[in-house]
């Protein structure tokens, strides 16, 4: 990664991130001449089935909140689409819990969401999920510390430079400049690349809200010779 | 255009419902002769147990291929969340050697990367194996690395399995790799 792009990106050693200090590495990364990580991103080893996008439909009756469809693109650092990669999402469901026997936040859990959903990108590298909103949670990193809304993504791309795993947030929510995880990226163009939009274009009407966020990953390393073709 | 990059946030602790699949520490099916078995442990900057993250292994096949699909279904690719002791295991071949961008050989490694609560990045490290003394030498990785540090990214053989810990922070910390 470039000084540049390493900028962008959150510190390791976060301290208003609690969780940061005892797990940020101490001593410089090794940095590696050119090369050595251009290698291709994994390919994952298991199918994904027809209904996995959908997080409303996993169990015999739908999930309580408010329905929403989270969609947009997987792109580059050219622009150009990514496709055929697979997004993996969870969050928390409606009343901010998540199924997870760590979880003690005592808000109900809700029998009808597991929160977990996984798609592939069409070849205009676009994804789409059909989930509910995730709530606020409570997480004891200060005094009364609460998560903003978020759905956490994670994405392969085409090498293995390219991988995220980052979290998805909602516009306008009061939680984002109190949240420590989202203000540990150190600059504002970066942490509003994280926030969704509203998008009256991709709702359902009468039936789902929709939130648009375009994913740019890192890679390819140098593309000299593109389009040559 | 670095500029328009999305950052990266932690994994955080509830990735249970998302992340893992079955069997995903299988990286080769158990049972044939040629499979190995790595185990590990990975400790915070107390030397605790970090009993909340994710390993990912991606490595290449045992000729030093990248994404071949072997058994229909093995790629190369592997995936376990630790337990409450810290601990994961892998079973998987060992691979080939790979040429680095300038040609030279590089020792035989997998490439373990590493997300857990607490990490706003994910960490990226290598496994190498202590049965390749001569290579390991060689390696042009290994060999930009501190000589004192070098042993965190070396496993331990431990009657048949490869022992390797991965320790976050302090005075043994694993080396991790910019990516």
């Amino acid at each position: 990664m470039s000084d540049r792009e390493d900028e962008r990106e959150p510190p390791y050693l976060y301290p208003d991130y609690v969780g940061t200090r005892l797990r940020a590495p101490a001593k410089p990364l090794v940095h590696l001449p050119d090369g050595f990580h251009d290698f291709p991103a994994p390919l994952f080893p298991r199918a994904i089935a027809e209904l996995d996008h959908d997080l409303t439909r996993q169990h015999a009756a739908e999930p309580i909140g408010e329905r929403i469809i989270v969609t947009g693109r997987v792109l580059d650092s050219d622009g150009r689409p990514v496709r055929n990669t697979i997004v993996e999402i969870w969050q928390a469901n409606a009343a901010g819990r998540y199924l997870d026997q760590d979880d003690q936040h005592p808000a109900p859990l809700d029998p009808n969401f597991s929160g977990g959903g996984r798609c592939l990108t069409d070849d205009e590298g676009r994804y789409r999920f059909i989930t509910i909103k995730p709530g606020a949670y409570p997480w004891k990193n200060h005094r009364n510390a609460w998560r903003p809304a978020h759905i956490h993504f994670s994405l392969f791309g085409t090498e293995f430079r390219s991988r995220l795993v980052t979290q998805m947030y909602f516009p306008g929510d009061p939680l984002m400049p109190r949240d420590p995880i989202l203000q540990s990226i150190p600059d504002q163009a970066g942490r509003e690349r994280l926030v969704s939009q509203f998008d009256p274009q991709a709702t359902i009407p009468e039936w789902a809200l929709a939130y648009q966020w375009d994913i740019v990953l890192r890679g390819p390393a140098a593309t000299p010779f593109e389009d040559k073709a | 255009m670095s500029g328009s990059l999305t950052p990266s946030q932690t994994v955080g602790p509830f990735f249970g419902v998302g992340l893992p699949f079955e069997k995903g520490e299988e990286i080769a099916q158990p049972g044939s002769a040629a499979t190995i078995r790595v185990e590990g442990q990975v400790l915070d900057g107390n030397g605790d147990p970090v009993p909340d993250a994710l390993l990912e292994i991606w490595q290449p096949d045992d000729r030093g291929r990248y994404g071949t699909v072997a058994d229909g279904q093995a790629t190369g690719f592997g995936r376990c969340r630790t337990d409450t002791e810290g601990a994961f295991s892998f079973i998987t071949v060992k691979p080939g050697a790979t040429p680095a961008p300038d040609g030279r050989a590089q020792a035989p490694h997998l490439n373990v990367t590493v997300f857990a609560r607490g990490l706003l990045r994910h960490l990226v490290t290598r496994m190498y194996f202590p049965d390749e003394p001569e290579a390991n030498a060689t390696d042009p990785v290994l060999i930009l690395v501190d000589p004192s540090r070098r042993a965190t990214l070396m496993a331990k053989n431990c009657g048949g399995v490869l022992h390797f810990d991965i320790r976050l922070q302090g005075e043994r910390e694993t080396v991790f790799f910019a990516i």
